[in-house]
């Protein structure tokens, strides 16, 4: 009988739940995007550049695969204040988060360009290609096409993530989950539903790159096996 | 911004313990991790149907769910039904079964990357599946395994920071308790996330290091 | 229940087995006497490995029953660890333990199953080694070494259980060729020691020369059985000559 009223109670919070679930597709959504925009050109930059940039890549990776999630939060949340600048727990959350995946992409991005190989870099420059001409008709589609499997990996685990941004006070999913535990005392029932539908967005962005990568699929060229 | 400002007599201190924390923290959760991820995979491998639906539910619920969310159940949804754990506890418990999944995951990757040969000679042998498992099938998937298995190390150090949301006494807290003391959030943070990238890059050599000492002609290491 | 018959280590009656409803073996009946060497031919597909493997149950056949020294292999009561002990296997790709040396690939057996002292099983195994040639390399891992060497190494593994019968499945047929001699030598070795042995091989210049009786087999069924010499020289049946006959000219006559 509890239980029926814990999800009573969920039941009436529908709408703000809807809001904390549109929140955190917004929050993934954009965060994925400033990685993706951030992380093709670090992958680019640390195949083609010159040593320099590719070093200062390297260490930018490094670093924000180092820290965690959590810890990026606080520093973009507490930062720009420090400077004078203040800007919503949101904006705080899609930089630190999206600064953070554009390492993890880039890494998946240099991983596909690397085992694409030099013949085809060849093949485009001997038609009289330039570099970037060559990257952007011949190399770039081949190598989205072979991260799809592991981007659809860090889709699962951003998408994860962005539970930490209750601990700047972001009103996402998560948060209105933890409102309406407080309230219903029963604070297991709350969190498993909520679970559920972190669950259901993990499954469908999944299965829509999983669609996407077969639609797009080329004979005879593999997407990359993702292990781990 | 300055550094040199905060008062690093007793910040130090407290930064220490809280750093020793968080390694005690991740080294219980990964080692429950290992334990709990192991016996899954068999299970999933080679147990009968209902163990296999187990684990593969196990292994998709937990790592389909976020880690807080998993930490806030274990922490505050189980008192209500008389189960209480201490932050610290609960926090072994919400990353180690957390990270049971994942291992499980490594784990079954490496033994399916087996050859089936190497089963059908174990047994042609003599051995029992049991017996071929343990002394066959194992030592070799759990050595192709480690450079995935050294990336969920570094990653459940790195989340072992959710573990201060449930109020976990490691490192993050401890930074935390004194930015707000100090009211120097930026710096303090600063130096906390300075902190866990020393102990990641440490902790990545030492695993890489091992890496290479158990490298064996042939086995190819899955990362 | 096993009839009676003196020197008869190994019994086939009415071996059946099908995958998928799809029968690859149909009533295969045999017996191998202590210290033959029966050599099993038929084109690819035809159920040799089958056969073989559920000579010591690493597949179950349907129906039918085999005996090994007066034990029915076939029993559910019987313990199957038990009986592979007794029957050693050589498979055509070696699969030799990848993580263990050559030595520890031999002494494995004796000492986890057999549960001999790490000492004894030592010394068993560098016995076995030197039967093969290996001395040499038995501190080396199965990568580093070449296909005749690993199906060299593979070999004194089942030697090391003191096998009573031993299968082999192709064992030459994953090597180069300039590689398969030094193989052959070694199971001519053992063949001249008494082993009893059934090979799936198409090396007919080893089964000319050595083995008892060759059985061809095709689509399941035996179609003729009998002395290497017979079966060249006045086959039965024209399936028979025809296949001989190309298998020597796919593999020439080599190493008599």
């Amino acid at each position: 009988m509890e239980i029926l009223e814990t999800l009573a109670a969920i039941g009436k919070s529908i709408i703000p739940v809807l809001r904390g679930t549109e929140i955190t597709v917004a929050l993934t959504f954009s965060l994925l995007a400033i990685g993706l925009m951030m992380g093709l050109p670090l992958a680019l930059g640390q195949v083609y550049g010159n040593k320099i940039i590719s070093t200062i890549i390297v260490v930018y990776e490094r670093t924000f695969r180092s820290i965690p999630a959590l810890v990026l939060l606080f520093l973009f949340y507490f930062g720009p204040a420090t400077f004078g600048i203040y800007i919503s727990p949101f904006l705080a959350a899609i930089l630190a988060l999206g600064f953070r995946s554009s390492a993890y992409q880039s890494q998946i991005f240099r991983g596909a360009i690397q085992s694409i190989g030099q013949g085809q870099m060849m093949a485009a420059r001997s038609l009289g290609m330039s570099k970037l001409k060559a990257i952007i008709y011949i190399i770039l589609p081949l190598v989205l096409r072979r991260s799809i499997p592991s981007w659809s990996n860090e889709y699962s685990s951003v998408l994860k993530d962005t539970a930490l941004a209750f601990a700047i006070g972001v009103i996402d999913l998560n948060r209105w989950g933890w409102r309406i535990a407080i309230r219903t005392q029963d604070p297991i029932i709350v969190f498993l539903v909520i679970g559920v539908i972190y669950f259901f967005l993990t499954l469908a962005g999944t299965r829509f790159l999983r669609w996407l990568e077969k639609e797009l699929k080329i004979p005879g060229f593999q997407s990359r096996d993702t292990i781990g | 911004m300055n550094f040199l400002t905060l008062d690093w007599k007793t910040i130090f201190p407290q930064l220490l313990k809280g750093t020793l924390t968080t390694l005690q923290l991740t080294a219980i959760a990964i080692s429950l991790g290992f334990v709990v991820g192991i016996l899954l995979t068999l299970g999933w491998l080679y147990g009968n149907k209902p163990i296999r639906i187990f684990c593969r539910g196990y292994v998709d619920l937990f790592r389909g769910t976020p880690l807080l969310l998993q930490l806030f159940i274990v922490y505050y949804g189980l008192p209500r039904y008389g189960i209480r754990f201490s932050p610290f506890v609960a926090a072994i418990l919400g990353l180690g079964l957390n990270s049971a999944a994942y291992q499980a995951e490594y784990f079954r990757g490496a033994i399916q990357s087996i050859s089936q040969g190497q089963m059908l000679a174990a047994r042609s042998l003599g051995m029992s599946e049991f017996k071929a498992i343990i002394h066959i099938i194992l030592p070799q998937a759990l050595r192709i395994v480690i450079p995935a298995w050294s990336n969920e190390l570094i990653y459940t150090l790195k989340y072992s920071s959710v573990a201060y949301m449930i109020g976990t006494t490691e490192l993050m807290f401890a930074g935390k308790i004194i930015a707000a003391k100090n009211f120097r959030f930026f710096e303090v943070f600063l130096v906390v996330a300075f902190i866990y990238l020393i102990v990641v890059l440490i902790i990545s050599h030492f695993l890489r290091m091992i890496e290479k000492r158990a490298k064996i002609p042939g086995l190819q290491m899955i990362s | 229940m096993e009839p009676i018959e003196k020197n008869v280590l190994l019994r086939v009656r009415h071996l059946s087995k099908s995958y998928n409803k799809e029968p690859v073996l149909k009533d295969i009946s045999f017996k191998v006497k202590k210290g033959e060497t029966k050599v099993i031919i038929g084109p690819s597909g035809t159920g040799k490995s089958t056969l073989l493997r559920c000579l010591n149950r690493l597949t179950r056949p349907d129906s039918g029953q085999i005996w090994l020294d007066g034990v029915e292999v076939t029993s559910s009561k019987t313990n199957i660890n038990k009986i592979r002990q007794s029957i050693g296997m050589v498979f055509q790709d070696f699969n030799l333990f990848a993580h263990l040396t050559v030595l520890d690939n031999v002494r494995i057996g004796p000492t986890r199953v057999k549960k001999i002292p790490k000492r004894e099983a030592t010394e068993l195994a560098l016995d076995m080694l030197s039967r093969v040639g290996l001395v040499d390399k038995a501190g080396a891992y199965p990568a580093e070494l070449s296909g005749g060497q690993q199906q060299r190494a593979s070999i004194a593994r089942t030697l090391a259980m003191r096998p009573k019968l031993m299968l082999f499945d192709e064992p030459t047929s994953a090597l180069d060729p300039e590689l398969i001699g030094e193989v052959l030598i070694v199971m001519k070795n053992l063949v001249k020691s008494g082993m009893t042995m059934v090979v799936v091989s198409h090396e007919m210049g080893f089964a000319r020369s050595v083995c008892d009786e060759i059985i061809f087999v095709e689509k399941g069924v035996i179609v003729e059985q009998g002395p290497p010499d017979e079966l060249f020289l006045r086959p039965k049946h024209r399936r028979t000559k025809e296949f001989l006959s190309k298998i020597t000219e796919l593999y020439g006559k080599s190493e008599g």
